[in-house]
């Protein structure tokens, strides 16, 4: 239907996403001075560090996981497991109450997900059409919340009003819009190549057509960086759940680990039985489940995010 | 490239309301449900902050049940314990601003001059890693390496001294809080920096070297020119945030023995409002703190605006 047009970019994002590991470009060959090369020196050994620093929490908490209660009590643990044994892994993979909100995270996520992306999506569609009348009295309608906002009291009053307390809506709909999304969304529709568009509409598809049939296929890299975003937001939301689910069946994980963590210290408020007395490698255990997926995701996504931070960053 | 579709153009200025509705309805429909969240889950509760001049009663309406005037206002502000939440707001704030925001621009600067572009990524690749943990991880992190037998305190035995309890002792949580989030934060805020690097035009250091400039100098008078717009946007948006200091990791992090240097303005509102269910109360102080951060991004918008010519809008 639309094979008259020009080629289309499919990777549009990643194109012309700027290489950010490229080093300086060195214009001449000039020698370095002795005080630039000592420089690099210092600078390389600054960079390991920074590196390291980063890393070891990580490390150390992987060692802690698999070293035994006792090493882990006389403070010896550091980046390598000490009386390596997986009981507590095996006693943490054994309890029903984990797993049951780990799941909840799983739900919650791609629940939360498939909300935000169809709500996102259509808006900062709408947003990026110059010509629509009222177009900058609803970016400044969206742009205002990112500076004022109801704060905590109206939006518990609100979601408690609503029915929300201890359902999965009360996590997922109130987080359903992240402005900063939303606009990284209408700055890539603008960009896009508009006789497309014009295509499709001469060939007679409405706007829900040209959307849904032409845009939205030809935007799948901006779309893959969007939902990652949301995806790792709904993942490591905590307080929502926290604050309006009594049920613990209902919590996701990173409230059963909120729980665990804040026992084991006596933090204090809202405290559960499973949080009374842990030990510390059960924390260690848990807090290592919770990040994994992230971690070992990772890697291979990250290009993603740094290309959907830019994108943000063409226009404000 | 066009940016209207045809038809659109000539029309534009005299188009009405009425007009434009009948020609584009499916656009506006599209935007029906977003602009309904809007309403509800942000417009809403904004409206909702009447009840700091109103009288809550619960299970009543969210608009509140009579006017009380500033009853709550000239309550917080004879409220001791507000104003001690309100100066370690403050100061973890400005904490924060001084020493997490141009650690982002040193780092982005360091790597600029790596020439391994295997051991830039890495480097990279590594530092964003942070921010993508769970504030509930990094509150786990801070909790296991300043524990008694965490990391920290083995280093303080390696040097002699005694194992502190750094989560029970008030003057350490600024340091151990903002410590945190630059472990949190850094790595990751050096990107746009990183991606304004590039676009620096290589002939300006061409230009410099020729005039005599040195590599310190290409750096002060090149480099850093070239990323001063995206240094006051930043700056403006932390500016924004000001007051809004980390509320989930310091309620994750604080208890009654660190409250004195702990309690913010948000964890304030949280104890107040939801613990002891003054609602009309809590509201009062948070909509006294949006209020400040609305004044702090305008006027740091303004400033930056006249003085440096860049801003949000």
């Amino acid at each position: 239907m639309v094979n008259t047009a020009p080629a289309p970019t499919t990777d549009a994002v990643g194109a012309e996403t700027p290489d950010l590991s490229r080093p300086r470009p060195e214009t001449t060959t000039v020698k370095d001075t002795p005080g630039y090369t000592v420089f690099r020196w210092v600078n390389t050994t600054i960079l390991v560090l920074v590196a390291a620093v980063t890393l070891y929490p990580f490390l150390n908490l992987a060692a802690r996981a698999f070293s035994s209660e006792a090493a882990i009590r006389s403070g010896d643990v550091t980046v390598w497991p000490i009386g390596f044994n997986t009981t507590t892994l095996m006693s943490v993979l054994e309890q029903d109450l984990f797993w049951r909100n780990y799941l909840n995270t799983v739900v919650y996520t791609v629940v939360g997900t498939a909300i935000a992306m169809a709500l996102t999506t259509t808006f900062a569609y709408v947003l990026s059409k110059k010509y629509l009348k009222g177009r900058m009295i609803l970016i400044g309608f969206a742009v205002f919340t990112m500076f004022f906002t109801g704060g905590l009291i109206p939006n518990y009053i609100l979601v408690s009003q609503l029915g929300f307390k201890n359902t999965i809506w009360a996590v997922v709909v109130p987080q359903a819009i992240n402005v900063f999304n939303l606009l990284v969304m209408k700055s890539f529709f603008e960009n896009f190549p508009e006789e497309l568009e014009e295509a499709a509409a001469i060939d007679g598809l409405t706007t829900y057509g040209i959307f849904f049939r032409v845009v939205l296929p030809l935007s799948k890299a901006v779309l893959a960086t969007m939902v990652l975003f949301y995806a790792v937001w709904f993942w490591n939301s905590w307080f929502p759940a926290f604050l309006y689910m009594d049920d613990p069946q209902m919590y996701p994980v990173t409230v059963f680990l909120r729980n665990i963590i804040a026992g084991a210290t006596g933090t204090g408020e809202g405290l559960s039985d499973v949080a009374v007395q842990i030990g510390a490698n059960v924390k260690a255990v848990t807090m290592l489940l919770t990040a994994l997926p992230i971690v070992c995701l990772y890697p291979f996504v990250q290009k993603y995010f740094v290309s959907g931070v830019m994108l943000g960053s063409v226009k404000g | 490239m066009a940016t209207e579709l045809r038809g659109a153009t000539e029309l534009r200025g005299k188009e009405t309301w009425g007009l434009a509705l009948r020609k584009h309805w499916r656009l506006y429909s599209l935007a029906l449900l977003p602009i309904i969240w809007f309403l509800v889950f942000r417009y809403l509760p904004m409206a909702g902050n009447v009840i700091a001049f109103r009288r809550f009663r619960p299970g009543g309406s969210i608009f509140g049940e009579e006017w009380v005037g500033f009853y709550y206002i000239e309550r917080f502000i004879q409220d001791q314990a507000f104003w001690q939440a309100f100066q370690n707001t403050v100061i973890i704030g400005a904490l924060t601003l001084v020493i997490v925001f141009p650690l982002p621009i040193i780092l982005a600067l360091l790597l600029n001059e790596l020439r391994s572009r295997v051991f830039k990524r890495f480097v990279q690749t590594v530092s964003y890693l942070p921010h993508f943990m769970s504030v509930v991880i990094v509150a786990g992190f801070v909790f296991e390496l300043t524990s008694l037998d965490g990391t920290v305190n083995r280093l303080v035995k390696l040097f002699g001294g005694d194992p502190i309890s750094f989560m029970q002792q008030a003057d350490w949580f600024r340091t151990i809080y903002v410590s945190s989030e630059v472990w949190q934060t850094v790595g990751w805020g050096t990107i746009l920096y990183l991606a304004t690097l590039t676009t620096i035009d290589s002939q300006l250091y061409e230009a410099a070297r020729i005039d005599g400039a040195n590599r310190w100098q290409q750096t002060w008078h090149v480099t850093l020119p070239g990323i001063r717009p995206t240094m006051m946007v930043l700056l403006i948006l932390n500016i924004g945030q000001f007051m809004q200091v980390g509320f989930e990791k310091i309620f994750l992090l604080y208890n009654t023995l660190t409250q004195p240097t702990a309690d913010v303005i948000s964890t304030y509102i949280y104890r107040v409002g939801l613990t002891s269910g003054q609602l009309s109360y809590a509201t009062a102080i948070g909509l006294f703190e949006a209020v400040i951060g609305l004044v702090l991004v305008f006027s740091a918008n303004a400033i930056s605006r006249r003085v440096t010519g860049s801003s949000l809008w």
